[in-house]
């Protein structure tokens, strides 16, 4: 039961990472129709500012917490920039261009960036100092749970309850639905459309960075390359969930984490990606929509 | 003139990406030995590079802009003279002349060196002419390619390993698997839309590698197949030398032949079918065309090319391993495509040549290659989508009277 239980937490705390990075994927494609490819390449770079700053401040003798606090919110920012500036210069000038234009931009935008990273750092795995502190009251349950996966379930689970609060209840979320439900509309009314994709881009790749500081002060280690995989798992469980869906998003985070999770404890975990891509190539010939999603009809 | 408008929006774009790059370009840490490296000549490198590159992109969106309005307003192009090259007579007889000569003495006059570079460029020509099956003219993205490609190259090494089958019997059976790896692929996938089958084709050819990774009494995991032997001329072995020269005409054979089969399917019927698919499926159904049928002839067309190359790579590098068939190999022939042009043969040639031979020249290039091919698809998609030598409608003139 303990080795149940285990494998459920592990589970889920991956789901919840997969799930905010799904965020960013399913609210890009649930305004302008587009894969972002470079969303992985966002989270990754989030990941490695997040370790450049810290080992600044360390060598610089900051305390722990101001270490935590000051590298989480500086690659949030960075993240963010970077997103918006993707955006901008990828995925902007494409706007009216056929479909396929904007993903394959997206596709060169990822192999950029990815080699960016590994020219100007390195190609080799780094350690990632791990930020976050040891919990007393947490150890009688230490085989359970440790520090880092009650941090990420924490964050996740606040993350995703002010990005509900956001698109439910404020200006922005409102403008921002009425642009995912016809761009041309929401213009029509007097909604800076530009400026919208912008802050969405802006806000995914700020969740993308908050999953990618969390998963790499879990595992320990980073390099250039990890955004292409969690880029491709976050857009399974984007899919999984329904694109376009923000609770699906969530939901197909957990399903996948749980997937990954109980199969690799219970069958073998050299196929660990396997079972991601194949669960990915099952939903999308069996249930195109996801869990939550309404398959659309195609009008002509 | 320059006006200081401009000026001042450049130097903001500089300002923006010298704060941008600033972390991942100037500092490096090495967490190990606890040493910061501060990198500042770096930071003026990316301040100049983006306040020139900031006044070309706004030059060249101008360009793109001016140049659709003339489309609108009807006004007629110039032919350019890359187009004339290709449709009159009197100057394209002569460059495939000249390209005939050169590459039949090509072998004779330069070293083993270099022959192995220009089979390597061929083998990706052929590959792209393959992609530009499924891609180019059927408009199916398809980015797990690089699978049927070791579909292949597998095939020739384990046929070989355990059933000690020579090159030539494999090669049609590479082919064969290709194909057949291709309907597997195809047949549930083609419900798909457009960016959806792009995903579900990468998951597929990292299911392939991953396998191929990880099931070592099968395939020998990441250790690869060693001393797969090199192709015989009816039996008779050659020597190194002679073996890379045997296999540079054999590309050459074989590119011919792509470039043949490729160009008369164009025009045929089924050719005409994948264009009107890539152009509207809903339109080209209406007009009576099996959906399921032409994208799965365009996905079977395309493997088989994949499979046969994978043989013939097998032999002439004789190892292969799961290293050789990862995504950015997909992403580079996808490159070698959509800079070439979309749907268009000769721009896929030059396309893969300059894409594979120039960074093998420019050694100090080589590092930034992966750098330039992911720059490359998104400058092309942004300012010259149709590539570097557009494909040439057919198309018909009436002459009223």
């Amino acid at each position: 039961m303990d080795y149940f239980l285990e494998l459920f937490l592990g589970g889920l705390t991956r789901g919840s990472i997969y799930a905010l990075i799904a965020l960013g994927y399913t609210m890009v494609y649930g305004i302008i129709e587009l894969i972002n490819f470079a969303h992985g390449e966002i989270y990754m770079i989030g990941a490695f500012t997040a370790l450049i700053v810290a080992g600044v401040l360390t060598f610089w003798g900051f305390n722990h917490i101001a270490i935590l606090l000051l590298a989480s919110i500086i690659a949030v920012i960075y993240s963010a920039a970077y997103g918006f500036t993707v955006e901008k210069v990828a995925y902007k000038p494409l706007r009216h261009a056929p479909r396929l234009s904007p993903l394959i931009s997206a596709i060169g935008m990822s192999i950029f960036l990815q080699n960016y990273v590994l020219l100007a750092q390195t190609s080799d795995f780094l350690p990632f100092p791990s930020l976050i502190p040891d919990f007393k009251f947490l150890e009688p349950y230490s085989h359970l749970i440790r520090p880092p996966e009650l941090v990420i379930l924490l964050t996740t689970a606040v993350s995703m309850l002010l990005l509900t609060l956001l698109i439910r209840f404020t200006r922005i979320g409102k403008a921002m639905r009425a642009t995912a439900q016809d761009r041309n509309m929401a213009m029509l009314v007097g909604i800076n459309v530009d400026r919208i994709i912008s802050i969405t881009f802006i806000i995914g790749s700020a969740l993308a960075a908050i999953g990618g500081i969390l998963i790499a002060s879990h595992i320990g280690m980073i390099n250039f390359y990890i955004g292409f995989i969690a880029g491709i798992k976050a857009f399974t469980a984007a899919v999984l969930g329904g694109i376009g869906s923000i609770p699906g998003a969530v939901l197909g985070g957990l399903v996948l984490g749980w997937t990954e999770s109980f199969a690799t404890g219970y069958v073998s975990s050299d196929y660990e990606d396997v079972f991601a891509f194949a669960l990915l190539v099952l939903i999308l010939i069996f249930r195109p929509a996801g869990i939550l999603g309404r398959s659309t009809i195609q009008k002509v | 003139m320059i006006k200081l408008e401009e000026l001042k929006k450049s130097f903001l774009v500089s300002v923006w990406f010298m704060f941008l790059t600033f972390p991942i370009m100037v500092i490096r840490v090495n967490p190990i030995e606890k040493v910061v490296e501060w990198r500042w000549k770096n930071i003026l490198i990316v301040g100049a590079g983006s306040f020139f590159f900031s006044f070309l992109w706004r030059y060249l969106l101008l360009r793109r802009e001016t140049g659709r309005k003339k489309m609108e307003a009807g006004e007629i192009e110039k032919i350019p003279l890359s187009r004339r090259i290709l449709t009159e007579p009197k100057m394209y007889i002569p460059a495939l002349v000249c390209i005939a000569v050169f590459a039949s003495v090509f072998p004779f006059v330069f070293s083993i060196y270099q022959i192995n570079i220009m089979v390597t460029a061929i083998i990706y020509v052929v590959l792209g002419l393959g992609l530009n099956i499924v891609v180019g003219l059927a408009g199916l993205l398809d980015l797990g390619y690089v699978a049927f490609y070791a579909v292949g190259a597998y095939s020739y090494g384990l046929l070989n390993y355990h059933f000690n089958l020579g090159f030539w019997a494999v090669l049609p059976i590479g082919a064969l698997l290709g194909v057949v790896f291709g309907i597997l692929l195809g047949f549930p996938v083609l419900r798909l839309r457009g960016d959806y089958l792009a995903i579900v084709t990468l998951g597929f050819g990292e299911i392939i590698r991953l396998i191929l990774e990880n099931w070592n009494e099968f395939s020998f995991g990441p250790s690869g197949i060693a001393n797969i032997p090199r192709p015989s001329f009816f039996g008779h072995q050659f020597s190194l030398h002679a073996a890379t020269v045997y296999i540079y005409f054999l590309m050459i054979a074989l590119t011919l032949l792509t470039i043949f089969v490729v160009n008369r399917l164009q025009n045929s019927r089924i050719g005409r079918a994948w264009i009107a698919l890539r152009e509207d499926e809903v339109a080209c159904q209406a007009m009576g065309i099996d959906k399921t049928k032409t994208k799965l002839t365009a996905f079977a067309l395309g493997a088989t090319w994949a499979g046969m190359i994978g043989v013939i790579f097998a032999a002439k590098t004789t190892f292969i391993n799961p290293a050789s068939f990862t995504f950015l190999e997909s992403a580079m022939i996808l490159s070698i495509v959509v800079m070439g042009g979309m749907g268009s043969i000769i721009g896929v040639i030059i396309g893969a040549l300059v894409l594979i031979l120039l960074p093998e020249y420019l050694r100090a290039f080589s590092d930034y290659r992966m750098l330039l091919f992911g720059a490359i698809l998104v400058i092309m998609m942004v300012f010259r989508p149709q590539g570097l030598i557009s494909n040439v409608r057919r198309t018909y003139k009436f002459e009223g009277r």
